[in-house]
């Protein structure tokens, strides 16, 4: 059994993403996977799949699809969107498609990216041993264009399923950056440290899965930028030369030469990729050992919030 | 040893620095910490980065922490290095036709060179992956002979195709995707570093040895 659908808009940044490809920076390699990788786990487990499965990620570019062939029950979590097929949702949905209905998921009234997991098998390619697709090759899974189809082998139908999904408070964007400074905070006066923790910054529409450019005071270095290149991660906060501020996120350049003024918590991420340009962020720093007991509490909120949507609703 | 900085990256890693310039002695200790933590490891090590003067280590933070990662690495360093084994060289192929390396005229008048002299100097390095970095399979090359040393140029040139052979100062590079560049473009290589082999999906490890060969357009046609 298959299902099909047409794809008949994809807007840009639209693409397959799972649980990435981790342990491969050394080789270049960043993990990419969804930018919100909590939302996607949530679409996967509502269905019963295994979490980190294959999706689509849909940008604020939206993504328009007919089902042409067979039913299937499918699964959009992650940010405000909308999401129109039998009628119309807000994104945190579980619906049936069956063949002849249109399946439209639209920016809504907040957040950046939405997941769109099947109840099956997606089928997609993959790169070293994942789905992900690495904005920068289009390695992996690869993005959606207009024209295009998806096919979803063995596709489940359980309309059971079918209702809300719960959306949980750190689902929700988050406009308080918890960081650790550094590794290059030595770079810079601690008037521009005062300057970073002190004042509000915006997104820019310089937002794509690399990372997003910040508007705000200018952080200029007082060191020459003459340092090696060096090892990035993802939540890395560089500072160019010109004193622009960019959050590296899921498909960072794995090294650069830029100094880091800060390195954000990875648990904040998920939510921070879910502002839009225009929204404010601040950064507030937390000391190592607060940072790892916010990341275990984090990760146990999350863990209990994903164990119940396993049960059956 | 002096001992390194230990600067602490959000919940997740340790970034260890040898000194704040390239230097071998720095590099040296990048390559031991990488290797006794590869052969070794520490409860909760997920990956390191090694690059030329700091190595990265991430950690799972639901398993350890910083002060416990910093302390198990003060462990690793005091081992004492494995003899380094003897490795064949890597062997790249490049076709330096002029089609295929559109700066080889410029880079040769800057260093005072013919091309063919340019193109033996290139040939003649011994070179060594550092690190790998930007993009996937992007490996930096050490060793570019100083006759060949030049400053990138002031601005990047777009959409440079996949498997050119690029340099800039000591560094050499083949590159895996079109990318804009503002280094050198002297020769393209149809050796893949990118391989379909899951089990080893790079052609290099970071530390190998690696030489250049030349050849023909007739062996780069007959090997895309």
């Amino acid at each position: 059994m298959t299902a099909r659908f047409q794809i008949t808009h994809a807007g840009p940044y639209v693409s397959v993403q799972d649980g990435g490809r981790p342990k491969l920076m050394r080789f270049g390699v960043p993990a990419s996977g969804a930018m919100d990788r909590l939302a996607l786990q949530a679409a996967n487990l509502a269905l019963g799949n295994p979490a980190p499965a294959a999706g689509i990620e849909v940008s604020l570019g939206g993504l328009a699809l007919t089902c042409t062939e067979g039913a299937v029950t499918l699964a959009v979590a992650g940010g405000g969107f909308i999401v129109e097929a039998d009628a119309k949702h807000g994104s945190w949905v579980v619906l049936t498609v069956q063949a002849g209905q249109r399946l439209i998921i639209r920016p809504g009234p907040w957040g950046s990216w939405a997941y769109l997991c099947f109840a099956g098998a997606l089928q997609t390619g993959h790169w070293l041993g994942a789905a992900a697709t690495h904005a920068l090759s289009g390695f992996g899974g690869g993005k959606l264009a207009a024209g295009g189809s998806l096919e979803i082998h063995d596709p489940r139908v359980n309309q059971a399923l079918n209702g809300p999904i719960p959306c949980p408070i750190f689902a929700r964007p988050r406009a308080n950056l918890r960081v650790t400074l550094g590794p290059q905070d030595r770079f810079f006066t601690a008037e521009t440290l005062h300057d970073l923790l002190s004042s509000r910054f915006a997104l820019t529409t310089a937002y794509d899965r690399m990372g997003v450019r910040l508007s705000g005071p200018a952080l200029h270095p007082a060191a020459p930028l003459n340092m090696p290149s060096e090892p990035i991660t993802r939540g890395s906060v560089q500072v160019a030369g010109d004193g622009v501020a960019t959050v590296l996120l899921a498909d960072h350049q794995t090294t650069g030469g830029y100094p880091k003024i800060a390195t954000a918590l990875d648990c904040d991420l998920d939510s921070f990729t879910q502002l839009r340009p225009r929204d404010a962020v601040t950064f507030q720093a937390v000391a190592p050992a607060q940072a790892i007991a916010l990341a275990r509490a984090h990760a146990a909120a999350q863990r209990a919030y994903l164990l119940a949507l396993m049960r059956p609703r | 040893m002096t001992q390194p900085a230990f600067r602490p990256v959000a919940e997740h890693g340790v970034l260890v620095e040898f000194a704040d310039a390239i230097n071998d002695a720095a590099y040296a200790h990048v390559r031991h910490l990488d290797a006794m933590l590869a052969a070794h490891g520490f409860p909760g090590f997920v990956e390191s980065i090694p690059a030329y003067v700091n190595i990265l280590v991430e950690f799972d933070p639901l398993l350890t922490d910083h002060a416990a990662v910093i302390q198990a690495l003060h462990g690793l360093l005091a081992l004492k290095p494995a003899p380094a084994a003897t490795t064949t060289p890597r062997e790249v192929l490049v076709c330096y036709d002029a089609d295929f390396a559109p700066d080889l005229p410029e880079v040769a008048k800057a260093c005072g060179l013919t091309e063919e002299e340019a193109i033996a100097a290139h040939l003649a390095g011994d070179y060594a992956v550092f690190l790998y970095g930007f993009a996937p399979g992007y490996a930096y090359l050490g060793g570019v002979p100083p006759a060949l040393h030049l400053p990138r140029k002031a601005a990047a040139v777009r959409g440079i195709a996949a498997g050119s052979v690029i340099i800039a100062g000591a560094q050499c590079l083949v590159t895996t995707l079109t990318m804009p560049t503002g280094w050198w473009i002297i020769g393209r290589s149809p050796t893949q570093i990118l391989r379909p082999d899951p089990a080893h999906p790079f052609l290099f490890d970071v530390g190998d040895r690696v030489k250049f060969r030349r050849i023909s357009r007739r062996e780069f046609e007959a090997r895309q």
